[in-house]
């Protein structure tokens, strides 16, 4: 771990001031992703600014009938909430499937959102990476990549977002909120938060640099019935080989994203269209375009057959 | 070099510390409280578990200069082998443990998930949101996740906590 | 105490504390978090620096330079020691790879430098600062390609022994027989994962050496560290009370301890290491992957004519091969048998031994394949396995099985875990979105002899203290060591100390190959029968007449206090056990069976355990409750094995990618259900005078072909390379939507 200094922020502009102007700031949320990365120098923060004193831990209702969700609140908090519980329960389910109590106790919304992928070529700094050395190279492509992406990714980078939060998020229209060093607010749908790798896989958000967020605001509630259904090889505590977040309503329309499977959150609305015809055709057309590799082809047939259960489980 | 304070095992702690100091290497190195384990220091494996500000964390993932002005407490802080701590007691009764390493890591994450199951925090097991949770096998097993026990005592783990719970009622 | 004749009754068969459950007398310690491991050992008068591993960025190739100076000039550092500061270096008898590489590298992560600063964030960061050249060369990473032209190879346990071992004319029995099977099977590299990392502190005082270490052998870690550094041995003290954790993985010096002694050397200061958990899966040993073929032949009424078993694994340059076929030699009748190994050099990390090795992986072939040919009979798997059993040694009849109870194993854990309700029939059974199946397989693996020592020393308060080298890597050995020195000498477990796992006490088994417990009790015993000597004599008592108990010594019809014996001063026995050639008269081996119920996720093809069962006749049981935890610790294991775990083996770069603990899964709490172990009743005197045997192992052995042929029965797809993941088998599972 490099050197670095650290302070507190005491409002989310100072915050993102102080980032702005310093070549080599960082915001610290929990920390258990930064933290990680640090250790063995994937991340090179030379300042760390701490924000979890900012107020940023609250969870309030909206005028529209939505909720805001302060960028600090816990993966703890946040899927324990009664409305969310009750609401928004996909949310609610991706959260509990990700990670462990422990880290979920730590770890933000904000960070959740932010996290970085977990292909092991990535992590490994001996090995070339896009991501961490833009031009380098791709070691993962040609190499062991059963748990990485299909779809989504590239010829520089076929790493997956891991997160299993931010594929109910993206399932349920929510909205990034930041702000700037210079007061300004935006507000950043979920779809256009996370992109695809293409030639810059080492631009893994809309984020400008300093930018921070402070919330994230899901629209009044769907109703229907919610679902997070998440594959992986042992039975917790490990990322999804494929997961499926949906709601589908009583008419049997309805939402489906995936994750485990790319770059980012996936969702594609027009193969929501075709839930009613069955899961085949909706994975047909989600995955439309789909590069897998030997190892990882089985992510398809996975993401159909989950699919499926979840449809199945919606009828009944 | 940064001071921080904090409370650990109720006890106010003063420590001047290189900023990229983890929690964890402040209770072993600084504190030589060493009954917190490092396993992986990449919160892969659970021994670091403390319960920081009444939760518990990963204390590798952590700087401690987070954790200024917080109360935390570690499996010192529990019970000491001549007066265990019920969770204790019970593992020693169930053998829920072997090696030993990452022990106080399952002690206190046990604690910590009857203490988040009586409050009523979601798991992924649980069939029903909008029930409230209960200290079943499935349930337990499920929560008690983020902690490895390379050695496979879990199925002990289980009969310690179940124990414990149905003690309490 | 030489062991050359079967054991007669002796003070042990009272079993008033032997063979009864007791807790852990290192429990309080444990479950408080104040056991200390090898990193914590606080003590020193100096103060402690820290040193942080520089490993290998290439798998193969010559480093052309070291740039050091960034680092050396970096905040705290004291000292940077490479191969070139380090100088001349031997290798210990039991490293392959050499533990410091350079300039030449033989596999990824291997140590190449070692940093001293007087912080732990110091000497991290500065190894990062160290800034290494390499000229990468070609390696040889991919096992299939490299046994296509590998040689048969001998098991150096098996040594001196033919290259092939044969029975009969396998080739023409298996050619005539009636019903054939021929399939092949692969297991991958295993990671031992234990929980605490390869840790060391290491004091120079003058030319004497102290190491804290985490070490499974201590005399081998000794004598290893003594050959590498040149120096004499008995300038070298280990030291290892507890150790968090080894499955194989500790019982070779290691880099942390080698170069923790280099470090402090360098920095004039004691030095602690911890192995970074990214490093160990590439920088040390690991479970070498296997590709077996079995064949076996019978007649038409199940009973076996041919078995032939072949596997081949690889290893570093001087490596030894995975022994998988040795249960093999033993397990089942036939007349005409064929087994072999086959060993191909390659440049992965070094390969060595983890938990069982050879049975292990062994079993999970083997007891695969007799899965698939009890069905090509139409025979319940339980009754075919009971059909071929046989009380001698297959390939030397006139050499019987010391004991074998692997028949009751299999019809009582039948009996109990309700296997008549499994439907013979795969693919039929369903509850809600599961299919669900029944396993079984049996459980074997050999018991091995090792001379072991003790010292037992009676104070004049009457208290017993144990002192022995033997290591507690989880396995109960302070509580078994205890309960056996408070039978001998007549006195509550609570009147005994047990000092392990230093280097100042005899020389023990150590703990490997579930040849500790039984071994090391046994010493544990001699020493006790020497002090029971000294006892009797000091109090005028004739010894071979003399009972020890409830504290006190009895003979003829005279009573004293036991502690009466030290009062004019503490006494002491010291022995070992050896061992004569009842284990080359018998063949002395444990057995058992596994059952196993799960579910396979109709959609997703995700695998829940449901119940598992473990029968095991493995000797006498010392402590029912620490055995039945390492019965269950070695199915949690062998679940893992079946199901997950595996290194992934990048084969241009030459390393295994999933170097960390999330990426190399292990079983978590939510992967294991309630586990059943029921151990048989069995006292085999040609043991021991313990009477004991090892369990540790056996419960690993066959539990992961347990899984597969539940995997099998469930669904209806047969699954021959681990770990059997969904991957392997989505395709096949009933069409859904």
């Amino acid at each position: 771990m490099k050197p670095f200094t650290y302070e507190r922020a005491s409002s989310p502009v100072e915050a993102a001031r102080i980032v702005a102007n310093r070549p080599g700031a960082r915001f610290l949320a929990g920390g258990t992703n930064l933290l990680d990365l640090m250790k063995i120098e994937v991340e090179t923060p030379t300042h760390l600014v701490d924000v979890q004193d900012l107020g940023l831990d609250r969870i309030e209702e909206t005028p529209e009938g939505g909720l805001r969700i302060g960028a600090l609140v816990s993966n703890t908090d946040l899927a324990a909430d009664e409305r969310i519980r009750r609401d928004y329960a996909v949310l609610a389910r991706a959260i509990v499937a990700g990670a462990s109590g422990q880290l979920r106790n730590k770890a933000s919304t904000a960070g959740n959102l932010l996290q970085r992928t977990r292909c092991p070529y990535f992590y490994d700094t001996n090995m070339a990476c896009n991501k961490r050395s833009p031009g380098a190279g791709c070691a993962a492509i040609g190499g062991v990549t059963r748990q990485l992406g299909v779809i989504g990714v590239s010829d520089k980078c076929i790493a997956t977002f891991p997160g299993d939060m931010p594929i109910a998020m993206r399932l349920l229209d929510a909205v990034v909120e930041t702000v700037d060093g210079e007061g300004r607010r935006r507000s950043i749908p979920i779809a256009e938060f996370h992109r695809t790798w293409g030639d810059t896989p080492h631009v893994e958000t809309a984020l400008h640099p300093g930018e921070l967020v402070t919330a994230v605001t899901l629209p009044a509630p769907l109703g229907g019935k919610h679902f997070y259904e998440k594959v992986r090889d042992r039975a917790s505590y490990a990322f999804a080989l494929v997961s499926v977040a949906a709601v589908i309503q009583p008419d049997g329309s309805g939402r489906v994203a995936f994750g485990g499977v790319a770059s980012k959150p996936w969702r594609v609305e027009e193969a929501e269209a075709l839930i009613p015809l069955g899961a085949a055709a909706v994975v047909a057309r989600a995955f439309e375009g789909a590069t897998p590799t030997d190892d990882n082809a089985f992510k398809l047939p996975l993401a159909m057959r989950a699919l499926a259960f979840v449809l199945s489980q919606a009828k009944s | 070099m940064m001071p921080v304070r904090f409370k650990v095992n109720g006890e106010s702690r003063e420590l001047t510390l290189d900023p990229r100091t983890t929690l964890l290497d402040a209770l072993r190195e600084h504190l030589h409280l060493t009954g917190t384990k490092k396993g992986c220091d990449h919160g892969q494996c659970g021994a670091c578990t403390v319960i920081a500000g009444g939760r518990r964390i990963n204390a590798c993932l952590s700087l401690a200069l987070q954790h200024d002005g917080d109360a935390i407490t570690t499996i010192e802080g529990l019970g000491t082998p001549d007066k265990l701590h019920p969770m204790q007691a019970a593992f020693v009764k169930h053998d829920g443990y072997q090696c030993g390493y990452c022990t106080p890591g399952q002690v206190c994450s046990a604690v910590a998930v009857l203490d988040e199951i009586a409050r009523g925090v979601p798991s992924h097991v649980q069939a029903d949101l909008l029930q409230r949770p209960q200290a079943s096998n499935i349930e337990m097993r499920e929560r008690m996740s983020g902690n490895i026990c390379r050695c496979g005592a879990y199925s002990n783990i289980a009969e310690a906590m179940a124990d414990v719970a149905g003690g309490r009622g | 105490m030489k062991f050359a004749t079967p054991a007669g009754a002796n003070p042990i068969d009272r079993m008033a504390i032997v063979g009864r459950a007791h807790p852990r007398i290192d429990g309080p310690l444990k479950t408080t978090g104040t056991a200390p491991y090898a990193y914590e050992h606080q003590h020193l008068e100096s103060k402690l620096a820290y040193g942080c591993i520089v490993g290998a960025a290439v798998a193969k190739g010559r480093i052309t330079a070291i740039r050091v100076h960034e680092a050396r000039d970096a905040p705290g550092v004291l000292a940077i020691v490479t191969a070139q500061e380090a100088g001349k270096l031997g290798k210990g008898k039991r490293n392959t790879a050499k533990l410091l590489g350079g300039p030449e590298v033989d596999h990824y992560h291997q140590a190449i430098a070692v940093v001293v600063a007087e912080t732990f964030e110091q000497a991290r960061h500065a190894a990062g600062l160290v800034h290494v050249d390499y000229d990468r060369t070609e390696g040889r990473f991919d096992l299939a390609t490299a046994l296509e032209k590998a040689e048969l190879a001998i098991d150096p346990n098996a040594a001196p022994a033919p290259k092939e071992n044969r029975v009969g004319n396998f080739e023409e029995a298996f050619a005539a027989a009636a019903v054939k099977l021929d399939a092949s099977y692969t297991t991958p590299d295993h990671s031992h994962a234990m929980m605490e990392p390869f840790a060391s502190i290491a004091a120079w005082n003058g030319d004497e050496l102290t190491v804290w270490t985490s070490n499974q052998m201590i005399d081998w870690g000794r004598t290893d560290l003594a050959i590498t550094l040149g120096i004499p041995k008995e300038k070298v003290r280990l030291i290892s009370p507890y150790v968090g954790g080894g499955f194989g993985g500790k019982l070779f010096l290691r880099a942390d301890a080698l170069l923790a002694a280099l470090g402090a050397r360098a920095a004039g200061r004691p030095v602690k290491i911890a192995m970074p958990r990214p490093l160990m899966a590439n920088n040390t040993t690991h479970r070498p992957a296997t590709r077996q073929r079995i064949r076996i032949g019978c007649d038409a009424g199940g009973t076996i004519t041919a078995i032939g078993h072949e596997s081949g694994s690889g290893d570093q340059p001087g490596g030894s091969p995975e022994a998988a076929v040795s249960q093999t030699r033993l397990l089942y009748a036939g007349a005409n048998r064929l087994t072999t190994l086959r060993l191909a050099e390659l440049d992965l990390p070094e390969g060595n031994a983890m938990r069982a090795p050879g049975e292990a992986s062994g079993m999970m072939a083997l007891e695969i394949a007799i899965d698939e040919m009890a069905e090509k009979l139409g025979m319940d798997p339980v009754a075919f396995r009971v059909k071929n059993d046989t009380p001698v040694d297959p390939e030397k009849p006139q050499r019987r099985f010391s004991e074998r109870q692997l028949v009751r194993c299999l019809e009582e854990g039948a009996e109990r875990f309700g296997w008549s309700r499994r439907n013979p029939r795969p693919g039929q059974v369903r509850d809600g979105r599961w299919l669900v199946g029944f396993g079984v397989a049996a459980a074997f693996r050999n018991h091995l002899d090792m001379p072991s020592g003790a010292r037992v020393r009676l104070g004049r308060d009457g208290h017993i203290t144990v002192e022995t080298d033997m290591t507690d890597i989880g396995t109960g050995s302070y509580t078994i060591i205890a309960q056996t020195a408070a039978e001998m000498m007549g006195v509550p477990v609570d009147e005994v100390t047990v000092r392990l796992g230093d280097s100042a006490f005899p020389v023990s088994a150590g703990s490997g190959g579930q040849f500790g417990a039984a071994n090391a009790t046994a010493g544990v015993y001699a020493a006790c029968v020497k002090l029971r000597d000294a006892v009797a004599q000091r109090l005028g008592f004739n010894s071979a007449e003399a009972v020890f108990a409830d504290g006190r010594v009895t003979g003829g019809n005279r009573s004293a206090a036991l502690r009466e014996a030290a009062a004019a001063g503490e006494l002491a026995g010291e022995d070992k056990i050896e061992f004569g050639d009842l284990s080359k008269t018998y063949q002395l081996s444990t057995f058992g069976s596994h059952f196993v119920e799960l579910g396979v996720d109709s959609y997703t093809g995700i695998v829940r355990l449901r119940r598992m069962l473990a029968v095991c006749a493995a000797g006498r049981i010392l402590n029912p409750v620490s055995a039945r935890s390492q019965v269950i610790g070695a199915m949690t294991m062998g679940a893992g094995s079946a199901l997950m775990e595996e290194l992934a083996v990048d084969k241009r770069f030459g390393f295994f990618v999933n170097h960390d603990l999330a990426g190399y899964e292990v079983p978590v709490h939510a992967d294991i259900p309630h586990q059943e172990v029921i151990f048989l009743e069995e006292a085999d005197d040609k043991a021991n005078p313990m009477k004991a045997k090892g369990v540790g192992e056996l419960g690993l052995c066959g539990f992961g072909a347990a899984v597969a042929n539940a995997v099998y029965n469930a669904t209806g797809v047969r699954v021959r390379d681990y770990p059997i993941t969904l991957d392997k088998y989505l395709d096949r599972l009933p069409p859904v939507d």
